[in-house]
């Protein structure tokens, strides 16, 4: 048994199944921080005292980290670019750029964490390092997930491009809509939890 | 589709079951029952999932009713099943009196109710509808079904933990759930967080089977109602849920990190200052709660619609009155669910501003519902009615969710709110909402689509037992608590009332509420032994039972076939209501027909 769509955009709707389906899970995620940055904002507003972020935090090293998914960003596009124009060599090369990107960020962020444990500040210490550890971990295991899917795509997944490539196309293409979702989600909480 | 096609070269499998080879990729015990990816499948197995969790969440709700109207004594017989540590001698304690409490509610709707309808009618009846080979991601399908398994499991075994289960109430208000040292609570996050990822997973795949996979001339106009209602129903899945997922995380972090989202400065418990950071806000759980919970109530009653507009139809032999109306109604009802559930918070002294503006809100809404529910009488004017046991469910729900929804708009406005909040009277507004309302409805539907799924229909008499007995002891259970409401009995009172004054003119209504509970049970068993006895003993019917028009009944046989669904792809060429069209000599114009 076939389902339609799965490759072929459907005349009416000009979509396939996969890309409908990918934004609205993106959707979801919206509201899902959505509501974590509402909760932010009541509680600060709520409080007596709130420390401006770049007191607490490191803002050179998240700086750093945006580049880093910036970056990561940009090549998870060449890849998908690549296998448009046929070049699976620079797919191969531009994905795995990506997987040691998002690695990268991820060993930066341990050593933010580390600061703030190795002196017992952790979440219980104020309100905001516990939204700021909340909702950064919540963007980990964001970070965490697309590292899984990547490895997947970068690694056994590739098998699909032999036999249908357009299909593994698409399949590039929302695996990067989701990571561009996550880059996005950083571009927001930088400045809210360290500049403001 | 790939593992289900290696998993057929499974020697062992295919030998074992060679007998049911309903198809020729013949498939292994596990992969075609257990991880079925076909939509059928898995409805059926979330159906039966979510009916056995509606028999549990029940049992616990006859035990409470125990207490209610004999508080203090013993329970006879099950008192010392329940364990030393939850009832000594048979005597439930009041720890144990919430945890039922809380479990009840939160297994009916999360566990019970809404996958019945999404993930069990949903599944197995919408693509079937739509005329569409599967659901448009089947491995999906099959992941959600297990996820909110998981959940299920995860809930069940917070009762057998040290300190029991989550006793917070369904709606795990903090700073109570926080404060209270058992891990009942944490457990019921971790649960919740499951069964949250089981439907966003659910809500997706339906609405891109939806808009992708309708068959050739079945534009938005030509869905069944029931369609429709799964398809809100799923935005309303897809986005309220979020929220709540999100103040899961947060109340986790209360429980297990040491954070203080929802705990405030200064918090004292047992004559000693909380050490917490503090800073926290506990009405900020309230508006994330609600922001999921109230779309979550017309989670519940949509696909109640639903399953009634395609029964009403049917059985009056006539369209609907007003399809296009009813599907901006549904519309329109799906938006307004996000912006009303701050009413749930009157008491919370959120300020007038903010009680106006919810209050209005909440008025508007309940326009929606009246038209909704209005269309449906109108449609029974006129019409022939078969008064057969689908029939009569439908039929009563028609005013049983009409008392739900009426009996709701005092507490729509805050200063009737006021008197009401918190008392026995909620309890009777949204069970005739839920009970006598979505189940019936869900009664409706499991009596209407058996012949679907078995090829037999289920014993009539036996129903209608069932009916009439269900429908006379629901009253009897829901009614007196306007009346206790009425009086000011506060709900979660663990002896009924007995110790306040203002509750003893209406107290003798538990005892009597208590047996009507106990005997709903009992009229559950005719129901029970009807389903069971007809999957082989009902009679046999043809593939259109009910002479009906939808695709499900038309372009496949019944039970359907196992994979693909549809021998030959169907087209429509009508509406999903042509019935009794002048100059036809059949009373019923199936959509895929094309004159």
């Amino acid at each position: 048994m076939e389902i339609p769509y799965t490759v072929e955009v459907r005349p009416d709707t000009g979509l396939s199944n996969g890309k409908l389906g990918v934004w609205l899970f993106l959707s979801s995620e919206v509201m899902l921080f959505a509501a974590l940055f509402s909760s932010y904002i009541l509680l600060r507003v709520g409080s007596t005292e709130w420390p401006h972020g770049y007191q607490e935090l490191n803002v050179p090293m998240a700086f750093f980290n945006t580049i880093v998914l910036i970056s990561s960003s940009v090549t998870m596009v060449m890849a998908w670019a690549s296998l448009k124009m046929n070049q699976f060599g620079k797919f191969k090369l531009y994905l795995g750029s990506t997987i040691l990107l998002s690695f990268v960020f991820l060993v930066v962020k341990y050593f933010e964490y580390e600061h703030h444990l190795a002196v017992g500040e952790g979440p219980w210490h104020s309100t905001f390092l516990a939204i700021y550890f909340t909702m950064t971990g919540l963007h980990g295991l964001h970070i965490i997930g697309g590292i899984i899917v990547n490895s997947y795509l970068w690694g056994p997944g590739t098998k699909m491009w032999k036999t249908e490539p357009v299909r593994f196309t698409n399949r590039i293409e929302i695996a990067g809509l989701y990571w561009h979702f996550v880059d996005l989600v950083w571009i927001f909480l930088f400045p809210m939890l360290y500049l403001l | 589709m790939e593992n289900v096609t290696t998993a057929g070269h499974a020697p062992a499998g295919a030998h074992a079951h060679g007998h049911a080879h309903l198809h020729d990729h013949e498939q292994s015990f596990i992969w075609k029952y257990v991880f079925s990816q076909d939509h059928k499948v898995i409805g059926i197995q979330y159906t039966i999932t979510a009916l056995l969790f509606l028999l549990f969440g029940f049992a616990l709700m006859a035990l409470m009713r125990y207490q209610l109207a004999f508080p203090m004594q013993p329970i006879p017989v099950i008192g010392s099943l329940l364990g030393q540590a939850n009832a000594p001698g048979g005597i439930m304690l009041p720890e144990f009196y919430n945890q039922l409490g809380a479990m009840h509610g939160t297994i009916m709707v999360f566990l019970g109710v809404v996958p019945l309808a999404v993930g069990g009618f949903g599944n197995y009846v919408m693509p079937l509808q739509i005329g569409a080979p599967d659901m448009a991601f089947p491995k999906l399908n099959m992941a959600s079904y297990w996820v909110y398994f998981i959940g299920g499991v995860v809930m069940l075994t917070s009762f057998f933990i040290p300190g029991g289960a989550a006793q917070s109430g369904w709606t795990s208000y903090p700073p109570l759930s926080v404060i209270t040292a058992t891990d009942g609570q944490t457990m019921w996050l971790i649960g919740m967080i499951f069964l949250i990822t089981s439907s966003l997973l659910g809500s997706m795949n339906f609405i891109v089977t939806i808009i992708q996979l309708r068959a050739k001339g079945l534009n938005f106009f030509r869905l069944p109602f029931f369609v429709w209602a799964q398809f809100v129903t799923s935005f309303l899945l897809l986005l309220a849920f979020p929220p709540l997922e999100a103040a899961g995380v947060l109340q986790l972090m209360d429980k297990v990190a040491g954070t203080s989202f929802f705990l405030p400065s200064g918090l004292v418990v047992g004559n000693k200052v909380m050490e917490r950071s503090g800073g926290g806000n506990p009405l900020l759980w309230q508006h994330l709660f609600w922001f999921l919970a109230h779309p979550e109530v017309y989670v519940l009653i949509l696909p109640a619609m639903g399953i009634v507009s395609e029964i009403i139809a049917n059985n009056t032999r006539k369209p609907l009155w007003g399809y296009r109306v009813l599907v901006y109604a549904i519309i329109f009802l799906g938006f307004m669910s996000f912006v009303v559930w701050a009413h749930h918070m009157f008491m919370t002294g959120m300020g007038t501003t903010m009680s106006s503006f919810f209050q209005t809100t909440t008025m508007i809404i309940s326009i929606p519902s009246v038209i909704i529910l209005s269309a449906l009488f109108l449609s029974l004017y006129g019409g022939s009615i078969r008064y057969n046991t689908p029939m009569l469910f439908a039929l009563a729900f028609l005013p049983m969710f009409g008392i739900g929804g009426l009996t709701g708009l005092p507490l729509g406005l805050a200063p009737s709110d006021i008197h009401l909040h918190d008392t026995y009277y909620v309890i009777g507004h949204f069970h005739y909402v839920v009970a006598p309302g979505t189940i019936f409805a869900r009664c409706a539907g499991i009596y209407y689509g058996f012949p679907k799924v078995t090829g037999r229909r289920m014993n009539d008499v036996l129903g209608k037992i069932h009916f009439v007995g269900s429908f006379i002891a629901i009253n009897g259970i829901f009614f007196p608590m306007f009346i206790q409401g009425l009086h000011g009995v506060n709900r979660r009172l663990y002896d009924g009332g007995v110790q306040y004054a203002h509750a003893q003119p209406v107290l003798h209504w538990n005892q009597f509420m208590s047996y009507s509970a106990w005997t709903l049970m009992a009229f559950q068993l005719v129901f029970i032994v009807n389903f069971f006895w007809s999957i082989k003993g009902g009679k046999a019917v043809g593939s259109n039972p009910w002479n009906a028009t939808t695709l499900e009944w038309t372009a496949t046989s019944s039970p359907p076939l196992a994979h693909g669904n549809f021998e030959t792809q169907p087209e429509v060429f009508r509406g999903p209501y042509e019935y009794s069209v002048p100059g036809r000599s059949t009373d019923y114009f199936p959509q895929n027909q094309r004159d």
